[in-house]
C-alpha cells in the first residue's frame, strides 16, 4: 500500500468520501492523493493544486471552475491499454494508479486499437426518471411504489444531486445522506427499478426514445476485465420521463475572470460539502443572488475569511442577505467584482472590488486580498434534454433564466429544471411527477388533468429564488474586454462578441458561429446564456423587444439544443459492431475453396466476392488477363450464386410481370428464359436481369447482385399497393441455389462431362433455355444457356447444400482443359466489352433503356411501368446521353472511372489545374473502364450526350489535372455479331 | 424514434419501417390518356402540409405489409394506422385524382 500524500485542504470531516480507502495516483507525473469518492479535481483542490493547464488559443492560465460536466478547464487525459483524452478532472473519480496528464485545451487521440468491450442495451421501461437529485428521487420512489418498471439515470457516481453539497440539510427528518440511502435501498429492492449511477442520458427523441450512455465502473485504473463491457450505450423506450435533469449555475464576466481561483460559488459549496475540500482561505463570494449566502455561511463554518461582493443595491429586499449581516458577515451591497490579480502562480491572490451603478458601470476599486473567488451569477435549468425534443421555453425575468413552458408530450418536469431552486419544492414536484408518470402507465391511482395551482406558480418559485440582478458582464479597471473571458474552452471573449455585433451580427445562431463561442466540447454550458446575456445588453437598442418594455435575453433566444448533452466515445456507440461484427458478411458454398485457391476478395453488399485468382507472381492486371483469355479461348468458370435470385408465384404471374418489366412475358414458353429491364415510373432504368419460365404459374427471376432486395421490395410494394387483385406471390430464393457459370468456346465439354444425361447441342439446348436435369453426382441441378459474356456459357444451379461439391466437380470436369476460375474483375471486362451494362454503375437513376441503346426491349404494343414516360417531352425533345465505348488514344491507358469528358475546344485556355475560371460545359462522363484482353487495349464505357451521333469522334477525358484523347465509337466492341454465343 | 403500430403486428421502433410518402395518389388508370402536366403531376408532385399528413409506410423488416399512416408533420405523433382494405380515418383528406396537381408553367 502506498501512503496518502499531503492534502493541506482537506479538511477534518465531512464530506460524502471514504477516509478508510485512500487512493493515490499521478498527475503529470507527480503524485496525487485522495479518497474513494473523490473526483480527480477535488483531490487536485485538496492538494492545494489551483493551475491546471493553460488555454487552447491564449495559453492563459486556467484554473477548476465547476465540479460538474460544465467544467471548461481543467480536462486530462488518462493513460490506459488506450488513452482517453478531453475527460473533464470534475467528472473522473478518482483511482489508485490512474496516470492522468493535464490537456491544455486540446486531446490527443490514441491510435491505438481500444481493446476494452462496448455494448449496448435495449429497454422498455414505464417511467424513465432522468436525474437523482432530489426530485428525481422522490419522483422514482413514488413511481416504485406503484409497481410500475422504473429507470432511473443519474450522470455521477453518486446519487443525491444538489443534496451532495450539503449532506447536513434534513430530508424529511433525517439527514440528506441519510435519506439518499433509504431511497436507494428501497429502489434497489424493488423487482421493477434500475437504478443506473455514472449512466448520462445524453439524446432525447421522438416516443420518449432515450440514449444514455453508462459508464461500468472502474474506467481506467485496471486492465479491461473480459467479458464486461467497460461502457454501454442504452436505447430506452419510455412510457412516461420525468426530467429531473436540475440547474446550471453561470458566472459573471469580469477582467481576468478566467483566472485559476475564481470558481462557481455552487462548486465551491460542492467540494467544501461533498469533498472535505476548503479551496480557499481568504474567499470573496461575488454574487448576484441569494444562492451564494448558504455558500459563504459554509465556507465561514470551514474556517474561511469571507467577503461577500452582492450586486444588488442595499435597497434589494433579501432576507438571505440581511441574515449574513446579522451573522456578522462582511457583506458589500451594490457592489462587483471588477478584476483580480494574480500572484506568481499566475492564480488569484487579490480581488478588485468597485460599487456598481443601476447601469453596472464601477466606481473606485479596492483591492481586497483573496485566494479564491466564489461566483453565482444566477442559474440556468438544465433544460437540454427537453429543448432537444424541441420543448419550449421562454425567459422568466425574475428567475433570470430561460425556463420551460411546459413539458413535451409524455414527459413531466420536476425540480430546478421548471425553476424550483428549492429542495421541498423539487422534492414536492417530484413526488407529483412520479406519481402521475406511474398512473399514466396504469400504475397506481389515476389521476386527473394537472391543474394549474397544483403547479408552483411562477410567484412561489420567484419568491423562493428572491431577486437575481441579471448582471452579466463588468468593466474592468481598464478600457475594453479583450480580458474577458466568455466562453472559456474557445478562448472567447466579450471583445470578440462586441465585434461579432459589430459586424451586423444579430441573431444568436450567427453570432455562435462567427465566434465560435459555444462550440467546444463543453458545447457552452458554462457560457451560453452568459453569451446571450451580453448581447442583450450591447444589441439593447438595435434588436426589436417585446413592445413597451426592455430587451431582454428572452428577445434574443437560445442557440439550439442538440444531443448529445456530454461527449460520448465513437467506440461506445460502434458497441459490439466492430471489425467481423461490423456488418453480416454473405459468403457462398464455394467460400471456403476460394480461399484455398488464394482468391482476392471484394464487398459487393455483404457479399464477399473473389475479385481474382493471382497465380505466384501475378498482380491483378496478369490475374484479369490470365482469366479472361480462358474465358475468351478455354473455358473458364465464376461464383455467379450472390446473384439476386426471386420467385414469382401465382395464376397472374405473368400478368404481373407483363406490367413490371418493358418488354413482354406472357407468352414467353415453360422452358425458356428472358432478359428484361424494370423501369420506375419516370421511365428510366431499375434494374434487369433474366427470369426463367418454369410453370405457367410460375417464374425465376434474377436480379443485380447488389440490387436484389430493392427489387424485391419493389415488386411487393406494387402487388400490394396498386394491383392487389393480381394473385402473384414473390418469394426470396438467392440463398437457396448457388449457381456457377461455366464459360468460353469449351464450355459445352465440361456440361458434357458434368451432366451425361443433358443434350448440351446447340440444336438440343438452345440459348435462353434451361434444362432440368441430374448431374453425374446425382445431384439435381437446373442447367440455363444464359451469357454475361457473349461466349457460350452455361448457369449450373443446385440446392446450396450442394454448391461446394458441384464447384469442385466442375473444376475437376474441366481440368485437363486448364478451366479457370474467375472473378468479378474478369466478369466486369467480358461484359463491358459485350457493352452489357450494369445497373447502378453504367446508369444511375437517369437514364433510359433507349440511352442505353437498348430500344428493342421496350414494348410499344403493351401498358408497363414507365411507358407513358417516354413520350414525355422532356424525353423526347431535347438532347439525351447515351451509352457508347470510349477508346483512349494511348492504348495502355486505363481512363478513370468517372472522368469527365468535354469537347476539345471548350477548354478554353483551362491547363486542367485546379479549377477552371468558368465551368465547362461537360458531355459525359466514363462509367466502366478496364483493360481489355482481346483487344489488347485499354477500354471504356461511358454516358455522351449525343453518343451514338457522335461515333468516330475525338474527345477530352479530364482526369487528375490531365486530358487524354478518347475516340467514341459503337457500345459492343467484341464480337459485334454476336458469332460466339452458341459456340 | 417513433414507434409504430403496424396493423399486422403492432407497435415496433420505427427503424423497422420504411417510407413511401403520400398515400391515395392511385397510379393512373389510363397513363397514355393524360398530358404530360398530369403525368407529371402524377410522377412528380405530391402534397407536404403542416399538420396531419396521410402517408404510406412498410414494415420491411417485420410482415413486409404496406400500410397507411396518419402522421402530424409538426410533431410527429401518429394518430392512426390503417391497412390500405381497411376504412380511411375521418377527417383525412385524400388528394382529388380528377384535376391535375398544379404544375408550374417554366419559362
Ligand atoms: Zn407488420
Amino acid at each position: 500500500m502506498t501512503s496518502t500524500g499531503p492534502q493541506p485542504h482537506r479538511l477534518e470531516t465531512g464530506g460524502v468520501i471514504d477516509r478508510s480507502r485512500p487512493v493515490d495516483f499521478l498527475v503529470e507525473g507527480a503524485a496525487v492523493s485522495g479518497y474513494a469518492g473523490d473526483t480527480i479535481a477535488s483531490a487536485l483542490l485538496a492538494g492545494g493544486r489551483r493551475r491546471v493547464g493553460d488555454s487552447i488559443y491564449l495559453s492563459r492560465p486556467r484554473g477548476i471552475v465547476a465540479a460538474g460536466v460544465e467544467e471548461p478547464n481543467a480536462l486530462v487525459r488518462i493513460r490506459g491499454e488506450c488513452d482517453e483524452s478531453m475527460l473533464p478532472a470534475t467528472t473522473v473519480e478518482a483511482a489508485d494508479g490512474l496516470d492522468v496528464s493535464l490537456l491544455s485545451g486540446i486531446g490527443v487521440l490514441d491510435q491505438r486499437q481500444d481493446p476494452a468491450e462496448y455494448d449496448t442495451m435495449n429497454v422498455h421501461t414505464d417511467v424513465a426518471v432522468i436525474g437523482a437529485g432530489p426530485a428525481g428521487l422522490a419522483a422514482a420512489r413514488e413511481a416504485a411504489a406503484t409497481g410500475a418498471r422504473v429507470t432511473v439515470f443519474e450522470q455521477d457516481f453518486e446519487l443525491g444531486g444538489s443534496m451532495l453539497a450539503d449532506p447536513t440539510q434534513h430530508i424529511e427528518g433525517v439527514p440528506a445522506r441519510e435519506w439518499v440511502e433509504v431511497v436507494r435501498a428501497e429502489l434497489e429492492a424493488a423487482p421493477e427499478v434500475t437504478v443506473l449511477a455514472r449512466t448520462t442520458v445524453f439524446g432525447s427523441y421522438d416516443g420518449n426514445y432515450l440514449i444514455a450512455l453508462e459508464k461500468r465502473g472502474d474506467q481506467f485504473g485496471a486492465p479491461a476485465r473480459p467479458g464486461v463491457s467497460r461502457q454501454r450505450v442504452w436505447h430506452v423506450n419510455a412510457a412516461r420521463v420525468v426530467l429531473a435533469t436540475g440547474a446550471m449555475e453561470r458566472t459573471v464576466v469580469f477582467a481576468d475572470s478566467d483566472r485559476p481561483g475564481v470558481m462557481l460559488a455552487s462548486a465551491v459549496h460542492t467540494y467544501l460539502g461533498r469533498y472535505a475540500v476548503l479551496p480557499g482561505q481568504a474567499v470573496v463570494v461575488f454574487t448576484t443572488n441569494d444562492s451564494a449566502y448558504p455558500v459563504a455561511h459554509a465556507l465561514v463554518a470551514a474556517g474561511a475569511a469571507v467577503t461577500v461582493v452582492d450586486a444588488r443595491e442595499r435597497s434589494v429586499s433579501s432576507p438571505a442577505r440581511d441574515a449574513a449581516v446579522a451573522a456578522g458577515l462582511s457583506v458589500r451591497p451594490g457592489s462587483a467584482v471588477v478584476g483580480v490579480d494574480g500572484d506568481a502562480g499566475e492564480a488569484v491572490e487579490a480581488a478588485w472590488v468597485a460599487p456598481i451603478d443601476a447601469a453596472g458601470t464601477p466606481g473606485d476599486a479596492e483591492r481586497v486580498s483573496a485566494d479564491l473567488v466564489a461566483v453565482s451569477g444566477g442559474w440556468s435549468p438544465t433544460l437540454h434534454l427537453h429543448s432537444q425534443r424541441q420543448g419550449s421555453v421562454h425567459w422568466d425575468d425574475q428567475l433570470a433564466g430561460f425556463v420551460p413552458t411546459g413539458p413535451v408530450g409524455g414527459q413531466f418536469l420536476a425540480g430546478s429544471v421548471a425553476g424550483a431552486y428549492w429542495t421541498e419544492g423539487c422534492l414536492e414536484q417530484g413526488r407529483r411527477a412520479g406519481r402521475r408518470a406511474a398512473a399514466e402507465t396504469g400504475h397506481g391511482p389515476a389521476y386527473e388533468a394537472e391543474t394549474a395551482h397544483e403547479q408552483p406558480g411562477q410567484s412561489e418559485r420567484a419568491a423562493r429564488a428572491g431577486t437575481t440582478r441579471q448582471l452579466w458582464i463588468v468593466p474592468g479597471r481598464a478600457e475594453g474586454y479583450a480580458r474577458h473571458l466568455v466562453d472559456l474552452q474557445r478562448d472567447q471573449t466579450a471583445a470578440d462578441l462586441l465585434r461579432a455585433t459589430g459586424a451586423g451580427m444579430r441573431s444568436v445562431e450567427h453570432i455562435k458561429r462567427y465566434t465560435s463561442i459555444g462550440t467546444g466540447a463543453d458545447q457552452g454550458k458554462l457560457s451560453g446564456v452568459t453569451t446571450i446575456g451580453i448581447l442583450t445588453a450591447a444589441l439593447a437598442d438595435q434588436v426589436p423587444a417585446a413592445e413597451g418594455s426592455p430587451l431582454t435575453p428572452g428577445d434574443i433566444g437560445t442557440t439550439t439544443f442538440r444531443a448529445p448533452f456530454t461527449p460520448v466515445a465513437f467506440g461506445a456507440l460502434a458497441g459490439r459492431c466492430r471489425g467481423d461484427l461490423f456488418d453480416a458478411a454473405r459468403t457462398t458454398p464455394a467460400h471456403s475453396w476460394h480461399v484455398e485457391h488464394g482468391a482476392v476478395f471484394e464487398d459487393v453488399g455483404q457479399w464477399k466476392r473473389p475479385r481474382y485468382y493471382p497465380q505466384e507472381g501475378e498482380d491483378m492486371d496478369a490475374a484479369v488477363t490470365r482469366e479472361c483469355r480462358a474465358a475468351r479461348e478455354g473455358v473458364a468458370f465464376l461464383d455467379a450464386t450472390t446473384l439476386g435470385k426471386i420467385e414469382v408465384r401465382g395464376a397472374d404471374a405473368p400478368e404481373f410481370l407483363n406490367r413490371i418489366y418493358t418488354n413482354g412475358y406472357l407468352k414467353l414458353a415453360v422452358g425458356k428464359g428472358r432478359y428484361g429491364v424494370m423501369c420506375t415510373p419516370d421511365g428510366m432504368v431499375f434494374d434487369d436481369g433474366v427470369s426463367l419460365r418454369l410453370a405457367p404459374d410460375r417464374y425465376f427471376m434474377t436480379a443485380t447482385t447488389g440490387n436484389a432486395a430493392k427489387v424485391l421490395d419493389w415488386l411487393e410494394e406494387w402487388s400490394q399497393t396498386e394491383w392487389p387483385d393480381l394473385d402473384v406471390t414473390f418469394t426470396s430464393v438467392t440463398e437457396q441455389w448457388a449457381t456457377t457459370a461455366v464459360v468460353g468456346p469449351r464450355s459445352r465439354e465440361v456440361i458434357a462431362r458434368l451432366a451425361p444425361d443433358l443434350d448440351v447441342s446447340k440444336e438440343g439446348f438452345g440459348f435462353m433455355e434451361f434444362r432440368d436435369t441430374v448431374l453425374a453426382s446425382g445431384i439435381p441441378a437446373r442447367i440455363c444457356r444464359i451469357t454475361f459474356s457473349g461466349e457460350l456459357a452455361y448457369e449450373v444451379n443446385v440446392a446450396t447444400w450442394y454448391g461446394l461439391k458441384v464447384w469442385e466437380d466442375i473444376a475437376e470436369a474441366g481440368a485437363d482443359l486448364d478451366i479457370t476460375p474467375y472473378g468479378t474483375e474478369a466478369m466486369h471486362v467480358l461484359r463491358a466489352e459485350k457493352a452489357y451494362p450494369i445497373v447502378g454503375q453504367d446508369t444511375d437513376g437517369t437514364v433510359t433503356p433507349q440511352d442505353l441503346g437498348m430500344d428493342w426491349i421496350v414494348s410499344t404494343t403493351k401498358e408497363f411501368i414507365g411507358k407513358r414516360s417516354y413520350s414525355r417531352r422532356a424525353l423526347t425533345e431535347g438532347v439525351r446521353k447515351h451509352l457508347v465505348s470510349v477508346l483512349p488514344v494511348d492504348t495502355s491507358l486505363r481512363l478513370p472511372e468517372g472522368a469527365q469528358l468535354v469537347e476539345p475546344d471548350a477548354l478554353g485556355d483551362y491547363t486542367g489545374q485546379s479549377l477552371p475560371v468558368r465551368p465547362i460545359p461537360m458531355l459525359g462522363h466514363v462509367t466502366s473502364s478496364y483493360h481489355s484482353q482481346a483487344l489488347g487495349r485499354g477500354f471504356g464505357l461511358a454516358l455522351v450526350s449525343d453518343g451514338r451521333n457522335r461515333i468516330g469522334e475525338t474527345v477530352l477525358a479530364s482526369f487528375g489535372g490531365r486530358f487524354a484523347e478518347v475516340l467514341i465509337d459503337e457500345p459492343v466492341l467484341y464480337d459485334k455479331e454476336g458469332a460466339r454465343r452458341d459456340g | 424514434m417513433l414507434t409504430i403500430d403496424c396493423p399486422h403486428c403492432g407497435p415496433r421502433p420505427e427503424t423497422e419501417f420504411g417510407y413511401g410518402g403520400q398515400a391515395h395518389v392511385a397510379y393512373p388508370e389510363d397513363p397514355s390518356a393524360l398530358t404530360d402536366e398530369e403525368w407529371a403531376g402524377y410522377l412528380f408532385y405530391r402534397d407536404n402540409p403542416r399538420g396531419e399528413f396521410a402517408e404510406r409506410w412498410v414494415h420491411s423488416a417485420g410482415c413486409r405489409k404496406w400500410f397507411n399512416a396518419v402522421r402530424d408533420t409538426r410533431t410527429y405523433r401518429i394518430s392512426a394506422t390503417y391497412t390500405s382494405a381497411g376504412p380511411v380515418p375521418a377527417g383525412i383528406v385524400r388528394p382529388r385524382t380528377d384535376v391535375p396537381h398544379p404544375v408550374s408553367k417554366g419559362a
